[in-house]
């Protein structure tokens, strides 16, 4: 199954939408709360990542029997440090982003937590692809 | 026997409410909810890595990115301190989600101090 979702840049009032969206479709499909857990909060961090810092961009989703895909594409601004941006506490939230609650620096490292696999494509000045991998067997 | 820090005591959500002197604002069929932990925090980037479900989170942080981080992590039950009465916006998505809205107006700390003081976990 494919699901594709767009998210828009700079609106935090439609933050979670996509991941609320995609919540639903996981409990419909009836994966064990805790692997739907993990994938959800993985993808809101994404999402919110989308929103907060880039121009804008969309959720790919790939539903297998015994993965999950989930793409992240933004249209850049590209993350000049990767490592850094890897780090816990690490930010670069706006005012803004501290006032809505988010941006203390956990995003990516909470992402790299919750995925089986995970890739980051960046580079500054270009686009942003994450690719999450995620096995739906769970854990004994 | 286990040591005493490993039992877990339930709160009932009506309890924790009459225990902060706070007022339920939405959710009444949670009322009788049991719950062992509770996470305090205005940063939904921390409440975001909690593994644990079915904690009360006690925030000031009252907008919409609460609902929506409570959703994403399978919190049922929200207390709001500092007496931040959350927007009409807020009330209509909790209710839609199924999650209770309470509030107080005793700070984070002291709703926190009280309630742990009760028999209420934290997370870590």
């Amino acid at each position: 199954m494919h699901q594709e979702y767009t998210v828009p840049a700079q609106d935090f009032s439609v933050a979670g939408v996509a991941s609320s969206n995609f919540k639903r479709l996981l409990k419909q499909l009836n994966l064990p709360p805790k692997v739907i857990k993990r994938i959800i909060v993985a993808v809101f961090e994404a999402e919110v990542n989308v929103i907060a810092h880039s121009y804008g961009g969309r959720i790919v989703c790939e539903l297998g029997e015994d993965t999950i895909t989930v793409e992240v594409i933004d249209t850049g601004p590209g993350i000049p440090n990767l490592d850094l941006a890897m780090k816990e506490g690490w930010s670069t939230a706006t005012e803004e982003i501290l006032e809505l609650g988010y941006g203390a620096g956990m995003g990516l490292p909470n992402i790299k937590k919750n995925c089986d696999r995970l890739s980051i494509r960046t580079k500054a000045g270009e686009h942003t692809h994450i690719t999450m991998g995620f096995d739906l067997k769970e854990e004994p | 026997m286990p040591p005493v820090h490993d039992i877990l005591t339930f709160m009932k959500l009506k309890d924790i409410i009459a225990c902060v002197d706070g007022q339920l604002i939405c959710g009444e069929s949670h009322l009788e909810d049991e719950i062992a932990r509770g996470f305090a925090s205005d940063l939904m980037s921390d409440v975001l890595t909690i593994l644990e479900d079915d904690i009360l989170l006690i925030t000031g942080l009252s907008n919409n990115q609460a609902i929506r981080t409570a959703e994403m992590s399978d919190i049922k039950n929200i207390l709001l301190v500092r007496n931040k009465k959350p927007s009409q916006n807020m009330i209509d998505m909790a209710q839609e989600l199924n999650i209770s809205l309470s509030y107080t107006s005793y700070s984070l700390f002291k709703a926190s101090a009280l309630l742990f003081q009760k028999g209420l976990k934290p997370v870590y």
